[in-house]
């Protein structure tokens, strides 16, 4: 068994009104010096046996077909 | 000839019967599509609903793009040949199965926007919009939470230098699009994504106008099958 995790981000291009939400609610709730919050998604993958290149290549079509759109979003891939 | 026009159905699809019904008021007959069929039951045109397909989880429309009845669907609409409108969700599961580019975001506002909306056709040259005068203003409704277009700004270039800006937003957009895209189409002009609702607009009883008939009427002049007149 290994954990393989998958952190989606929206590009920085791309507005995000949620983490726009967040950063006002940070100013009106005293969390003073903070200046951007983008929020993004974290997928947290259980995969069978060793994770090889090949499983690895797979994992990662997953991440840039399903997990994450690429013409909005960017992800991170790491082995736990 | 009467024109057999599918309607799909996802789980969480919610205005597939009222996009039966705007096929049935304009003479053709609808045709039920399941998701899980891998089978177009050789229909003429498809219409991919309104509503929150899977629940909307991952990102809307992420999920109905890998659905059985897609695979059938995504190779006749990329080649031209079949005519697909995607309303709302079905805009937003064209743009995942990259028949239509860029994506539908969270609105800029966070706020689910639900009224009448004042829309510009832009494009008469597409399956879907042939019945329309370019530059008609008509009135439709809109009613969602993730409409903000947004796309790369060589991708929006492109669309407008081809006359692929089918629909616009009058008096600003109501969800942070850009350059107030309403709704857009494929090269081809068979395929176009809507997020605003034209079957909601065809019966002056249970809609703000009877606009949105022409969607309906174009498709059908479009495959050339009898279009009926305006009464009244």
């Amino acid at each position: 068994m290994a954990r393989v995790v998958v952190d989606v981000m929206l590009k920085p291009e791309i507005l995000d009104p949620q983490g726009q939400a967040i950063l006002g609610a940070c100013g009106r709730l005293g969390f003073t010096g903070v200046s951007d919050v983008r929020q993004g998604k974290r997928f947290e993958v259980e995969v069978d046996g060793e994770v090889d290149d090949a499983r690895l290549a797979e994992l990662r079509k997953l991440a840039e077909t399903v997990l994450s759109n690429p013409v909005i979003e960017d992800f991170e891939l790491r082995v736990e | 000839m009467t024109a057999r026009v599918g309607v799909v159905t996802f789980p969480g699809s919610l205005d597939d019967s009222d996009a039966a019904r705007a096929v049935r008021i304009v003479g053709a007959r609808p045709v039920s599509l399941w998701h899980d069929h891998a089978d177009l039951h050789g229909v003429d045109a498809v219409i991919l609903p309104g509503g929150f397909s899977y629940g909307d989880y991952l990102r809307c429309g992420a999920i109905a793009r890998f659905a059985p009845v897609m695979t059938e669907l995504v190779p006749a609409a990329e080649s031209g040949a079949l005519p697909v409108l995607g309303i709302c969700n079905g805009f937003q599961i064209l743009c995942e199965s990259h028949l239509l580019p860029g994506a539908l975001t969270r609105n800029r506002s966070l706020h689910f926007v639900n009224r009448e909306q004042r829309l510009r056709v832009e494009s008469a040259s597409t399956a879907w919009t042939g019945e329309y005068a370019p530059g008609q203003e008509i009135v439709a409704v809109l009613k969602s939470g993730e409409g903000n277009y947004v796309a790369a700004p060589e991708t929006l270039e492109e669309l407008e230098r081809e006359g692929r800006v089918v629909a616009r937003y009058v008096g600003g957009s109501p969800n942070g699009s850009q350059r107030d895209i309403a709704g857009v189409s494929n090269e081809h002009g068979n395929v176009v994504g809507l997020m605003p609702h034209p079957e909601h607009a065809v019966d002056e009883l249970t809609g703000p106008s009877t606009d949105g008939v022409g969607f309906f009427t174009s498709v059908l002049a479009h495959l050339g099958a009898p279009v009926p007149t305006p009464s009244g």
